[in-house]
């Protein structure tokens, strides 16, 4: 035993090069899977990864790397860690990295540079990655000594997964890699300029208490940093104590069950009436973890106007960014949960506020003109809910069908839900189901992708395949780029310029080319049995759905107006557009 | 402010100040009293104490900043040193030196047809010898831009409009 911790240190001090330490590093970490596309200045890397033992998923393009990495962050709550090479191979992932600092997701992400001699002198392949990526990036790191590494590695990794999650890079020179030290991956992290405050000051707390108890119209908007928490359950907890009825974000969907008798739905631009309404009418909002996106308030100035504003969030910054907060908490999302059911209170007394948002939610719920014989999209999502029994893995790109699917797929639990918010990312879907599905083996992943979207980033169709991941690709397929064309029939007087794409390539052929099972249904008949026969193999299947083109996605709230402006709330009042 | 000296960590705040449309008035960068650490002095022009209050808070979310001290609403010493090549033919040079006598400035060069004054003190000294000297003609001005300390007593709060973060 003591033997062994002796060979356990001495292991430790060896001295091996910056690509072994990379590797052990990453092993340390317990690193089940990297994402990542070789190249020269990741040569001595690959190498030393070639029989390590660590699982690699070769995308068909860095894009498609980060984007896996963040479905896999998503799902598994542990870091996404890609590899890309120096140059075209960095910049390639800089959409990603955006996406990942956007939406908080946890990623290490390791590029290769040029060998440190030649750094500055526009060497083959260089680009200033840290330089580009200062910004998109919750910190970033170049490796000037070989000896540094395991300490970079180590606190790019607590950086990554703790406060606000984030993506952080390390930049690598090639010599780096190459160069040998010693591998002491034992010391603690030393980051004086780094301390996120975890637990919630007790005195705002007893605030936001008291607020509650005084409160007729009190509402909860919860977000991603619910998830990012883990603090689903405290959340249900809390507003079933408290009965405050519950409305998500876009990313925090998931959070709290759909469900819910407390539930209202999404709020925001494509939210529902009743979450809107709720936003507007509410006398105390309890924001938590929620960064009041434009996309959530719509316009500031008629946001919330009654409302005292309360906000929970473990990055100060969010707080009194966006709307002037009365009640701010720095705080795990978690952590301020578990404090404020303990505290339990006197309950909001809500009863009147609750039989008002009962009667808004009967009276106003999303709908669609179901015309027998054409395949409506919001259809085809309550479809994929009902097949999957609202319980898979589901990924979307950006656009009208990420809307729907927000609207429609009632998300009963969380971790369910992949998608990109901040940034609006198309090409999102696919590579993010496949780190999604390599994060839950067992569930069943669907990637709901516009036809748009999906061709910034099908190559992935590749990786899908090889890895036999039994992934359902269902092309929402309205032929345009339908979310511009809605903004163009609403906005710029139907002129639609270069958002129709009735030029397609054959997408069942596509998937054949890849060796996977395409269907394709034109109608909602067709769509039934297609559907039925892709969920029943446990093989991947890419699903060519045709749907309405013309249909617009509602309620919506136009681009300055306030959230209770939203117009498509009734049927008869979408016709008349 | 205080950060870690480290490559490229004024890149990273003045990238902040652009990524998040703050204007910069100045900025001085010098090694502290600790090896490794550096303070930064910036001048920044805001709308309201939310912009400020967001500046402070974005730049402690950065991992190498270790303080950040709005100081605009306390009691500072500000001192700002500026180099002012004015444009003089050796008659005029006597009314230069009364001129700038109550400033305690100094002549730091003597040329055949300049000067250069070499002047030190709070921003708004500085901007008024620049001021009396523009009638003699001003050929060049070099300005550190401010650095400054809170003082040991906050007794006598300043006020200035524009927003000091250290
Ligand atoms: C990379 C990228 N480019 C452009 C956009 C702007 N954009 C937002 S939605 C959209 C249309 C997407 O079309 P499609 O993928 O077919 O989805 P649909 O809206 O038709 O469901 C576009 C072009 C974007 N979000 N991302
Ligand atoms: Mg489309």
């Amino acid at each position: 035993m003591a033997n062994m911790k002796v060979e356990e240190k001495r292991k430790q001090k060896m001295r091996i090069s910056g690509a072994f330490m990379l590797i052990e590093a990453l092993k340390a970490e317990k690193v089940e899977v990297i994402f990542g596309y070789p190249g020269g200045a990741v040569l001595p890397i690959y190498d030393k990864l070639y029989d390590s033992g660590i699982f690699h998923v070769l995308t068909r393009h860095e894009q498609g790397a980060i984007h896996a990495a963040e479905g896999y962050a998503r799902i598994s709550g542990k870091p996404g860690v890609v590899i890309a090479t120096s140059g075209p191979g960095a910049t390639n992932i800089v959409t990603g990295l955006t996406d990942a600092m956007m939406d908080s997701l946890p990623l290490v992400v390791f590029t290769g540079q040029v060998a440190s001699g030649v750094i500055g002198s526009d060497a083959f392949q260089e680009a200033d990655v840290v330089g580009i990526t200062m910004p998109i990036t919750k910190h970033s790191y170049q490796v000037r000594h070989v000896q540094e590494l395991p300490k970079i590695i180590k606190e790019a990794f607590h950086i990554a997964t703790t406060g606000r999650p984030g993506p952080v890079l390390i930049d690598i020179p090639k010599d780096m890699t190459t160069q040998e030290g010693e591998f002491d991956y034992e010391q603690p992290v030393r980051l004086p300029g780094y301390q996120p405050t975890v637990y919630p000051n007790h005195l705002q707390i007893r605030k936001l208490v008291e607020a509650v108890s005084q409160a007729k119209r009190p509402v909860i908007l919860a977000g991603a940093g619910v998830l990012h928490a883990n603090a689903s359950q405290e959340l249900q907890q809390y507003a079933e104590q408290q009965k405050i009825p519950v409305i998500h974000t876009l990313l925090g969907l998931g959070g709290f069950p759909a469900d819910h008798p407390l539930f209202l739905g999404m709020a925001g631009m494509h939210g529902t009436y009743t979450a809107n309404m709720a936003l507007y009418e509410c006398d105390l909002l309890i924001n938590i973890g929620a960064r009041f996106d434009d996309r959530v308030t719509g316009n500031l100035n008629c946001f919330a106007p009654k409302a005292t504003v309360a906000h929970i969030d473990i990055d100060p910054a969010e707080i009194g960014k966006n709307v002037p907060t009365k009640i701010p908490i720095v705080s795990d999302a978690k952590e301020a949960l578990k404090e404020l059911i303990l505290q339990e209170g006197r309950p909001a007394d809500t009863d009147e506020w609750l039989a008002q948002l009962a009667e808004w939610k009967k009276g106003f719920p999303l709908v669609y003109k179901n015309e027998p014989g054409t395949m409506k999209p919001q259809k085809l999502i309550e479809m994929i809910y009902e097949l999957t029994d609202g319980e898979a893995i589901v990924t979307t790109d950006v656009g009208q069908h990420q809307m729907w699917t927000a609207q429609y797929y009632k998300f009963k639990q969380p971790n369910r839900w992949v998608t990109s918010g901040g940034l609006g990312t198309m090409g999102f879907g696919l590579p993010a189901a496949i780190g999604a599905q390599l994060a839950d083996r067992q569930a069943t992943v669907v990637s709901i992708v516009g036809d748009g979207g999906f061709q910034m980033t099908l190559q992935e169709l590749s990786v899908i395949q090889e890895l036999k991941l039994p992934i359902k690709v269902v092309i929402v397929n309205n032929q345009s780029l339908g979310m511009v064309r809605q903004w163009q029939q609403l906005f710029y007087e139907k002129r639609y310029s270069h958002s129709l794409i009735p030029n397609q390539p054959d997408f069942v052929k596509l998937a054949e080319a890849y060796n996977i099972k395409g269907l394709r249904a034109k109608t909602e008949a067709e769509a039934v049995r297609v559907l039925q026969q892709a969920f029943s193999l446990h093989e991947p299947v890419l699903l060519d759905i045709h749907v309405a083109a013309d249909e617009n996605v509602y309620p919506m709230v136009a681009p300055g107006k306030g959230l209770h402006e939203m117009v498509g709330v009734k049927l008869c009042e979408e016709s008349l557009q | 402010m205080t950060v870690h000296n480290r490559p490229g960590v004024l890149n990273r705040i003045t990238g902040l100040f652009t990524k998040r449309h703050y204007n910069i008035e100045s900025i001085t960068v010098g090694h502290t009293e600790t090896e490794g650490i550096s303070r930064m002095t910036f001048v920044v022009n805001v709308e309201d104490e939310r912009t400020a209050e967001q500046i402070t808070k974005q730049l402690n979310k950065q991992i190498d900043v270790l303080k950040v001290h709005d100081i605009t609403d306390q009691a500072i010493v500000a001192r700002e040193l500026a180099l002012i090549k004015v444009a003089v033919n050796p008659a005029a040079r006597q009314e230069i030196y009364t001129l700038i006598e109550p400033f305690r400035a100094a002549i730091v060069d003597v040329g055949k047809e300049s000067l250069v004054i070499q002047v030190t003190g709070e921003p708004e000294k500085v901007e008024a010898l620049i001021d009396l000297l523009k009638s003699y003609g001003i050929k060049e001005v070099a300005r550190t831009g401010t650095t400054a300390f809170t003082r040991g007593s906050q007794k006598a709060a300043a006020s200035y409009k524009t927003a000091f973060i250290i």
